[in-house]
């Protein structure tokens, strides 16, 4: 496409020599397809300005997020003396208060606790899984297939009442270990799809070659199939992490004291007092809770991407 | 592969039997599988039966029901609230799914166009998806506060409004404030995977279609939205079974109020049954939202179906 248009492109920024012309002229270039086409106010009008307009609206909730949690609680409630919009006095008031007058560490401690085993265990189940549903493809691998892509549509919603019975009656009522060993329903579904997909695209001649210089199919999946779908594993552990992080109703529903709470639900249920909400504290709160999730995903969100596409897309 | 793997141990007669039984797929598949299948059968099979068990009995905390048949359904039937929560869970659903797909479809032509750091605008998109939905349901409960609301502020300063707008205490300004917040969640994430979509269609479909002097719209309606369909069928069937059932937003923000207008399927059900302890009552009401995923599910079958002919052998 960029090679039929060139020569003529050439010819013109030579007989023009400003420099910025030369630039938009590169710029161009660059630009995929047929969007030389489109002048550059139209651009900004039909494409960058509500780009902008989208932005603003998406990332405003964590402005204000951040904002209200380095206000002081004066200018909280003084709409008047002050611009709302910014701060003129920020304090770290409400984070000192979080961390060192309420369990804030604590729940921290346990979402992350929960988060890692349950995304832990989810993968090694799932990639035994996808591998024997792609590879070892015993009788009526296909319909396992389909019933787990099944088991991704069902709702927790409707799942948590039986469940809480079930924890219950387990002994595990009021423990991580729920937790831990009910989140891998939601997970295992999801990655071992996922899963599936990435050892599809991996060569049958190598596990043949494995084969026949005798190694088992353990050793095949260990040291050929693992190595060869790393990409694939990270994509559906960081994605399992953020759900398990984002996981609230069994949370709220087979978990009952303050100590053993994960952050979602411990910041709505123990930072309220009464009819005193302490929005600083709270705002903080919500603030160090999206942390860690935004910084796993700030680190692999080529990762990420292409695990919520891939669930998509296969 | 097994024959291959079977000749070369004929060596040794007397493990014969044991390595072809070892190398049976049946018999490695079950022990591959094993795990995931006791997670699956333990903690989502057997609740998923149980679940529709309990429906049918008066189980409340505590103490072990009896089957009373249809009771809870016929219980539920005559319920007013029961029904206002129906209501308002497809309210929720239809009003935050159209939304969903038209502004998560134009937002993913938008950052399909080339522009200044576009793999960052990309990756910050999808933030709201990203970070816990009650943490930032908890910044939309603040942003809607009836006292301290920015919006209020805003809009007060600049002269459209007299007084606060009471975002979460009036019924149908509720129910527009926790479907707004839903929309806002769910964007990115329409928005992220239609744009892997919009990747996937050739240039040289653009290139031809200009040349034949299409118009922008044309282009959209004759070549990216048949395109799409496929892609557009499985987002929209998640997008729609997640906000169906939907519970962290509504019960961080409103818990059901004022006066049940904000109440869906899935927050009643968990009122009736861990609040108020009524379990069976509370399993009826989630039984009743299966015959609508059901549905959603089909839907998404057909449209998986409908992509192995429109891509051709490009599929596998």
């Amino acid at each position: 496409m960029a090679e039929q248009v060139s020569p003529s492109r050439q010819a013109t920024a030579a007989a023009r020599p400003n420099l910025f012309q030369r630039w938009l002229e590169r710029k161009r270039e660059a630009a995929e397809g047929t969007d030389y086409l489109t002048s550059l106010p139209k651009r900004f009008v039909y494409v960058y300005l509500p780009v902008l307009l989208f932005l603003f609206i998406l990332l405003f909730p964590f402005y204000w997020m951040g904002l209200t949690s380095i206000k002081p609680d004066s200018e909280l409630i003084d709409l008047e003396s002050h611009n709302p919009w910014w701060v003129v006095n920020p304090t770290l008031a409400h984070f000192n208060r979080l961390l060192f007058e309420t369990d804030y560490p604590t729940w921290m401690w346990n979402t992350m606790l929960v988060a890692f085993s349950a995304t832990f265990l989810s993968i090694v189940a799932s990639v035994m899984a996808a591998y024997a549903i792609v590879r070892i493809r015993y009788s009526g691998s296909n319909w396992v297939g389909g019933l787990i892509f099944l088991a991704y549509l069902v709702p927790p919603s409707i799942l948590f009442i039986p469940l809480a019975i079930i924890v219950f009656d387990y002994g595990l009522f009021d423990s991580p270990l729920a937790l831990i060993l009910t989140y891998p329903t939601i997970l295992i579904p999801f990655s071992t799809w996922l899963l599936m997909g990435y050892f599809k695209s991996i060569p049958y001649e190598l596990e043949e070659c494995a084969l026949i210089d005798g190694a088992s199919r353990l050793q095949i999946l260990a040291k050929i199939v693992l190595p060869l779908s790393i990409p694939g594993i990270i994509s559906a552990g960081i994605f399992a992490f953020t759900l398990c992080w984002n996981e609230f109703i069994y949370a709220l529903t087979f978990i009952s004291s303050s100590e053993n709470k994960t952050v979602p639900v411990a910041v709505l249920s123990e930072l309220i007092d009464g009819d005193i909400y302490h929005w600083g504290a709270l705002m903080a709160g919500a603030l160090l809770g999206s942390v860690p999730v935004a910084l796993v995903y700030s680190f692999f969100v080529e990762h990420y991407v292409s695990s919520m596409t891939g669930a998509v897309k296969e | 592969m097994a024959t291959i793997a079977e000749r070369s141990e004929v060596t040794a007669p007397a493990a014969w039997h044991w390595t072809r039984v070892r190398n049976n797929r049946n018999f490695l598949g079950f022990w591959f599988m094993l795990p995931a299948a006791a997670f699956l059968l333990l903690f989502l099979t057997y609740p998923l039966g149980l679940g529709i068990w309990l429906s049918f009995t008066d189980t409340r905390i505590g103490r072990a029901g009896v089957f009373i048949g249809l009771e809870n359904f016929v219980w539920l039937a005559d319920d007013p609230v029961f029904w206002l929560s129906v209501f308002n869970t497809f309210l929720y659903t239809i009003v935050a799914s159209v939304i969903k797909f038209a502004l998560g479809f134009y937002l993913a032509i938008l950052l399909n166009n080339h522009m200044p750091f576009k793999a960052f605008i990309r990756a910050i998109v999808l933030l709201p998806f990203i970070v816990p939905t009650v943490l930032s349901a908890i910044a939309f409960w603040w942003i809607y506060d009836t006292q301290f609301s920015i919006i209020s502020w805003s809009l007060t300063k600049l002269g459209l409004i007299t007084e606060n707008i009471n975002f979460l205490g009036e019924p149908n300004n509720a129910r527009a404030s926790v479907i707004f917040a839903n929309i806002w969640r769910g964007i990115p994430f329409v928005a992220i995977t239609l744009l892997a979509g919009l990747q996937t269609i050739p240039a040289s479909l653009y290139e031809a279609a200009t040349i034949d002097g299409a118009s922008r719209w044309q282009m959209f309606r004759h070549i990216t939205y048949p395109m799409l369909t496929p892609i557009i069928a499985v987002v929209m069937t998640f997008s729609v079974l997640f906000t169906f059932t939907d519970f962290q937003l509504i019960y961080a923000m409103t818990r059901g109020g004022p006066i049940n207008a904000t109440h869906l399927m899935a927050t009643l059900s968990f009122q009736r049954a861990i609040l108020g302890g009524n379990l069976g009552e509370g399993a009826a009401i989630s039984t009743a939202m299966i015959p609508f995923l059901l549905g959603a599910i089909m839907f998404s079958w057909f449209g998986l179906q409908k992509r192995k002919w429109q891509q051709g052998e490009a599929d596998d």
